[in-house]
């Protein structure tokens, strides 16, 4: 980024999908009002933006399109907040700020003939879609080894990108366990159980291993006991954190824990980072 | 010829002649006694500066990182074709002076200096209003009893982060030009007479004299080498807090403390985007949109302040502690919270 590193660049809403069956997540298909500006954004998975409402503020969102996916960006938008509020209510051809790309990324190069494991939960799977799209990409699937996706909500109405996961379980490249804590749907084709629980019993090789875990505190929680008995090396589990944020770039003060800001030091972060600093996030 | 940097001598009745000189060049900010207390505020024609404080209460921090600042101004207004874009607003950043800044309150923005102004990014506001402004320090003859600059790598007459360091020598003040801008500001304020040695001489001692004042020492020595994790569980930290009402005093004074917030603002259909001071005291500073809140008790947030200054700063920029001494917050605390008293437990952890 060049110039002021506060000021968004424009951007106009150009589709909104709305993901799950409470209403309560919509992805936002957002493209840049100027060419230039979309062709200078190059980012990685894992990295987020700031993206702004005039008159509303400025938030942090994880990327949930890959590089792969060119001329757009997507986020996916849990209604939490003032600024979460309001861009549900917004419409196709409105215009919003989007400032970044920021943070890091998942270790893409460390990653390269690895396996790959990936574990979201609720409505944190928007990086590890870009994450797994990324993978999956013609260019990109020789780089990785064996890709897993392990992903699990409340009930089948709330997991996100419903299409593409069906499509997914379709493809002889990638193995996906999809889950739910509870279903009363008789039909339901896959696994019922908590993510911590349906990855201890999936994920048994961890040799040469990766794995990218997202998802609520308790997922997290549950599920590093899981990996590490399962053989990962804290090295090899990666975590995507999220943090009140204001400035996105390292300045404003509120994303630390201990030394690191989770805006320019993370949002990726290891285990083995993580359990050096201080269990404040 | 004279060396580049000569020691300037002018006599202290001269010292209105000399504001009235900068004048012409600067915007010149000096300390006023009002309702009680010393700050500094632009001065009017005809009028001198009072140098008999100790320091200002508040520190001089706002006029790098204003308390409230316009970042971007914008238009809902839909009928306007770039309604909802966001455009820097206008402001000037006029040659400012600051005169009779202490040499703590100069170091303090050396130290946040790093925060906003690093390889991967650049503040544009704070970068270009700390370039615009010439620090014309006032060595401390008097330091107060909650000063402890000389434990924290600073001092009473410290030249770090100044253009220009005075020495108050009674009769004479003796002008210590330390940078090309200190120098292009004493010219512009007609000082121009080299000290003689008798009055370099009198002004060493004088520094020695004030350094050896602070007898209050405060160890720091051990905090660099601890681990993070054992401060940071360490068994005082209750106590410390008890008495905290997180009334934000301390960040509000504290001349290192940088922490904002940026929140928008319409009336009718203009809007500003704002940035303000934040406080780390405050539970709102890390509350989520979910609820969650890493720092949701009193104990965690004062941890967080001393933790930052005192061990994250000195981990993240290898710097030294984020404190200067000053002792404001000691001195305006109104629970009697002690820093000194906190780099002690922390230090001999």
């Amino acid at each position: 980024m060049s110039g002021n590193p506060y000021l968004p660049y424009p951007a106009r809403i150009e589709q909104i999908i709305t993901e799950t069956e409470d209403k309560s997540l919509r992805t936002f298909k957002v493209v840049f009002l100027n060419k230039a500006d979309g062709e200078g954004f190059t980012f990685l998975p894992g990295q987020f933006c700031e993206v702004s409402i005039a008159g509303k503020g400025e938030i942090p969102l994880g990327m949930a399109s890959s590089p792969t996916e060119k001329g757009f960006l997507l986020f996916t938008v849990n209604k939490a907040g003032v600024v979460t509020r309001y861009l549900h209510n917004m419409r196709e051809g409105d215009i919003v700020g989007v400032r970044g790309p920021l943070g890091n990324w998942y270790p893409w190069e460390k990653m390269e003939g690895k396996n790959v494991v990936v574990i979201g939960g609720g409505f944190a799977f928007t990086t590890l879609r870009a994450a797994t799209i990324y993978m999956l990409h013609p260019e990109n699937r020789k780089r990785f080894r064996g890709i897993t996706v392990v992903y699990g909500a409340r009930s089948p109405g709330l997991l996100l990108y419903r299409e593409e996961l069906e499509q997914w379980e379709k493809r002889d490249d990638v193995n996906v366990h999809l889950t739910v804590d509870a279903t009363d749907d008789p039909e339901w084709p896959y696994n019922v159980g908590f993510v911590p629980a349906i990855t201890e019993q999936k994920i048994t090789a961890c040799d040469d291993s990766y794995a990218l875990v997202c998802g609520p505190p308790i997922m997290l929680k549950f599920t590093q006991p899981v990996l590490e008995n399962a053989g990962f090396e804290p090295e090899r589990i990666i975590i995507s954190l999220e943090m009140r944020m204001k400035c996105g770039i390292g300045m404003c003060g509120r994303c630390n824990i201990g030394d690191k800001y989770v805006c320019t030091d993370g949002p990726v972060f290891s285990l083995a980072q993580l359990n050096e600093l201080p269990q404040e996030y | 010829m004279t060396c580049p940097m000569t020691d300037k001598i002018f006599k202290k009745r001269e010292f209105g002649g000399f504001l009235r000189a900068l004048k012409k060049t600067y915007e010149v900010l000096v300390p006023f006694k009002e309702q009680g207390f010393y700050r500094f505020k632009p001065i009017a024609d005809g009028e001198g500066a009072d140098l008999r404080f100790t320091n200002t209460r508040l520190s001089p921090k706002s006029f790098v990182l204003p308390q409230s600042e316009r970042m971007f101004e914008f238009t809902v207004d839909e009928k306007i074709e770039d309604a909802h874009i966001l455009k820097e607003a206008t402001r000037a950043y006029p040659p400012t002076a600051i005169v009779g800044i202490r040499p703590c309150d100069a170091k303090a923005m050396r130290l946040v200096d790093v925060n906003f102004n690093n390889p991967e990014f650049r503040d544009p506001w704070w970068v270009t209003r700390l370039n615009s402004i010439t620090l014309v320090g006032l060595g401390c003859t008097e330091p107060c009893s909650t000063c402890f600059c000389t434990s924290v790598n600073c001092g009473p007459f410290h030249e770090e982060g100044l253009d220009v360091l005075l020495f108050d020598l009674e009769e004479y003040l003796l002008a210590r030009p330390l940078t090309e801008k200190g120098k292009g500001l004493l010219q512009s304020g007609g000082v121009e007479r080299d000290a003689d040695e008798g009055s370099r001489n009198k002004a060493h001692k004088l520094r020695r004299e004030a350094e050896q004042r602070i007898t209050r020492h405060v160890p720091t020595d051990k905090l660099a080498q601890k681990n993070v994790n054992d401060l940071f569980d360490a068994p005082f930290w209750d106590d410390v807090a008890f008495a905290c009402i997180n009334c934000g005093t301390c960040t509000f004074l504290c001349p290192t403390c940088w922490c904002f917030d940026i929140q928008d603002e319409v009336i009718r259909a203009e809007g500003d985007r704002i940035r303000n001071w934040d406080s780390c005291m405050f539970p709102l500073f890390t509350l989520h949109a979910s609820g969650h809140n890493p720092r949701a008790e009193k104990v965690q947030r004062v941890r967080q302040r001393f933790m930052h200054k005192l061990k994250y700063y000195v981990d993240k920029h290898k710097n030294g502690v984020a404190c200067v001494g000053c002792g404001r917050c000691v001195r305006y605390c109104p629970v009697n919270i002690d820093i000194r008293e906190v780099f002690r437990l922390m230090n001999e952890l």
